[in-house]
């Protein structure tokens, strides 16, 4: 066990590498120059550009470029933005509120995922199945930005006016309630996405060898599917909740705008906008990181969950 | 129809009459989207205490169906049983509520299947799955369920069961994985025992144990074990009656002796003629022609009479019923004197 996670973690190395050189080449490749974007309308003092250049190594080879990043990376030098900020320091302050976004629609997604999904198995065939199947059609069909501005507008604005002030229409200002919104628009596609595979997932368990000895044992109902066929069915819902995990934070970067919320997902976005390089790579390779110890847990899970699977 | 035939004496039975189980008139049909097949037509048989009834048949002659319908295993939908009654101990079983139905499920009646790594859960330990029926029948607590599955696993001989109790299905080999089945099914001492091709999917030697161990099981506690089969081998070993099925219905019922020295239904004739026997070495095996009927179209009067070599104008017409022909003993054919006395063929 032990040993396999360290080989994984090892696995995990050209992983980084290569996603770093792919953020690096992408950046790079990007038109214009980060000094004179940073300047806006009035350009720069005569000298300062050719000053920003050096200091920041952007007249270098890409390689060399990429070198340094490595260099600093190892050291735990994730880079300084163009204001002197550390980068590290610039996620740190942000990081909570995308942990925040994510959890929340994490546990959205589980929720409703799993509840539709099951609902439509139990009842399969029949009108609430049909109902379960429509609303995840549209869940996967319609953009986070189009649910994200109605969302906004109906319940942020509409049902605020209307007296109920549950949802707040953007920022953190509220607390928790703040997350509510974001955290079901970073979610919808996700939930449908797991309320099919539950549902497809538990009427396949259904079928299996052991539930029809689990009903010829005489148990419940309830325990035939609640503890037999479940128990089965939770190691693709587990796989596909730790792969979503890098969907979600990838999807931050848009739900965070929408929502104004000042995460990470948000500092990406603000940082493209700016061809902050050094922030740009840091964040990405931070989302990386994140992704790969969440398919590892996953993957640790496996063991838990399924004694036919041994880390050896 | 014919009933279960009168018993030329009362050996065999449980006092205070009637058999254990009794099969009557059953009808089994299974709603599809191509129209409505009828796969159980009439079944009539009948298990005593301490009795092994075999019931042989192909693929699709409906003795699966018949047993899970036994066991109120069916899933219906598709499946539904449209007439008929199986009465244990005197009680019809379809006339119960499903709450009174599963508690008489898995504790007087139990049943083990053909492929037992299918039919065991693989995420629970056998300990937990066999210690399961006393939980939810007896509530007892986790640890007298499990030192109770520890008994059981040694009553089938599986070795060392103290340590393998928490072991996962997928560690043990095909043959202890069935004793795992027998098992949990003899947990609770079960009137009735149904075996569906218990051994289909192990190899001879382990078939030869587990039959073996079938049989002793079945003398030691006196329960009534119903073995479904399509292998005459098993059969002639280890069964008392034998109920030939074919197109979803019993064609010929009778002791097995009686069945082995002298058939009194074609079908059961041309089964038996199938067998390879030693002696037999450069002489062509003989198949019954033809091929099991589409249960979409079943033939009109007698089932087989497409394939029957006794066929004549009226077996299109009239369904034969299991007429009486000896003690304990019945075949569905207008012309089983001919069959019986080998005046043809």
């Amino acid at each position: 066990m032990g040993r396999y996670v360290v080989r994984r973690l090892i696995q995990a190395i050209p992983v980084v590498l290569g996603a770093t050189l792919l953020i690096h080449a992408v950046v790079f490749a990007l038109p214009g120059s980060p000094a004179v974007a940073r300047a806006g309308a009035d350009g720069l003092p005569p000298g300062a550009a050719a000053l920003l250049r050096e200091h920041y190594r952007l007249g270098e080879p890409f390689l060399v470029q990429y070198g340094h990043y490595l260099a600093g990376l190892f050291r735990g030098d994730l880079g300084v933005t163009f204001a002197g900020v550390p980068v590290a320091d610039l996620m740190a302050g942000r990081f909570q509120v995308t942990v925040n976004l994510v959890v929340t629609a994490l546990v959205v997604e589980a929720v409703a995922g799993v509840g539709l999904g099951l609902y439509g198995a139990l009842r399969y065939g029949g009108a609430q199945d049909a109902l379960v199947l429509g609303v995840t059609l549209v869940l996967i069909s319609v953009p986070a930005l189009v649910t994200g501005f109605v969302l906004q507008l109906l319940l942020g604005v509409r049902l605020r006016q209307a007296g109920v002030g549950l949802f707040p229409v953007a920022g953190i200002a509220e607390g928790w309630r703040g997350y509510l919104l974001p955290g079901f628009v970073l979610a919808a596609s996700s939930i449908a996405y797991l309320a099919r595979l539950t549902r497809a997932g538990l009427l396949e368990a259904l079928r299996a060898g052991y539930i029809r000895t689990a009903v010829a044992k005489g148990l419940s109902r309830r325990r035939v599917v609640g503890l037999h066929a479940l128990r089965n069915m939770l190691i693709p819902l587990i796989t596909y909740l730790g792969a979503d995990l890098g969907t979600l934070m990838g999807g931050t970067v848009i739900t965070e705008t929408i929502f104004n919320l000042p995460g990470v997902g948000r500092q990406l976005a603000d940082s493209i906008h700016l061809r902050e390089q050094p922030v740009i790579v840091g964040t990405v390779t931070f989302l990386v990181l994140v992704y790969i110890l969440a398919n590892l847990v996953v993957d640790l899970l496996y063991a838990v969950l399924d004694p036919r699977i041994r880390h050896e | 129809m014919w009933k279960t035939p009168a018993p030329a004496s009362p050996a065999g039975r449980p006092p205070g009459g009637g058999p254990l189980l009794a099969v009557e008139n059953l009808h089994v049909e299974f709603v599809t989207r191509r129209g409505v097949v009828r796969a159980v037509n009439g079944v009539d048989c009948a298990l005593n205490a301490g009795e092994t009834l075999a019931v042989l048949g192909e693929s699709g002659s409906g003795k699966t169906v018949t047993a899970q319908a036994i066991m109120g295993i069916l899933d219906t939908p598709p499946a539904r049983v449209t007439r008929g009654t199986i009465r244990l101990r005197g009680t019809d079983l379809l006339g119960l509520r499903e709450e009174d139905r599963s508690r008489i499920r898995g504790s007087r009646i139990a049943m083990i299947f053909q492929d037992a790594l299918s039919a065991l859960n693989p995420v629970f330990t056998v300990g937990a799955q066999i210690g399961e029926m006393f939980r939810v029948h007896r509530g007892l607590s986790r640890r007298d369920a499990e030192r109770r599955a520890v008994e059981l696993m040694d009553r089938v001989r599986i070795p060392d069961a103290r340590r393998r109790v928490h072991d996962y299905p997928h560690r043990f080999s095909g043959g202890m994985r069935q004793r795992v089945m027998i098992a949990m099914a003899i947990a609770l001492d079960p009137e009735v025992l149904i075996a569906d091709e218990p051994t289909t999917a192990l190899d001879v030697t382990v078939q030869a144990q587990i039959m073996e161990l079938l049989s002793e099981l079945r003398r030691e506690s006196g329960m009534g074990l119903i073995l479904i089969t399509h292998d005459l081998g098993v059969v002639a070993d280890a069964a008392d009656r034998v109920a030939v099925m074919y197109g979803g219905r019993i064609v010929e019922n009778a002791p097995v002796h009686d069945i082995y020295r002298a058939p009194a239904h074609p079908y059961t004739k041309g089964l038996l003629e199938s067998i390879p026997r030693a002696g037999g070495k450069g002489r062509a095996l003989r198949a019954v022609e033809g091929s099991s009927p589409d249960p979409m179209a079943m033939p009109s009067g007698c089932v087989f009479h497409p394939r029957c070599s006794y066929r004549q104008d009226d077996c299109a017409a009239g369904e034969p019923p299991l007429h009486p022909i000896g003690p304990f003993r019945g075949s569905a054919c207008h012309y089983w004197r001919e069959v019986l006395h080998g005046s043809h063929g």
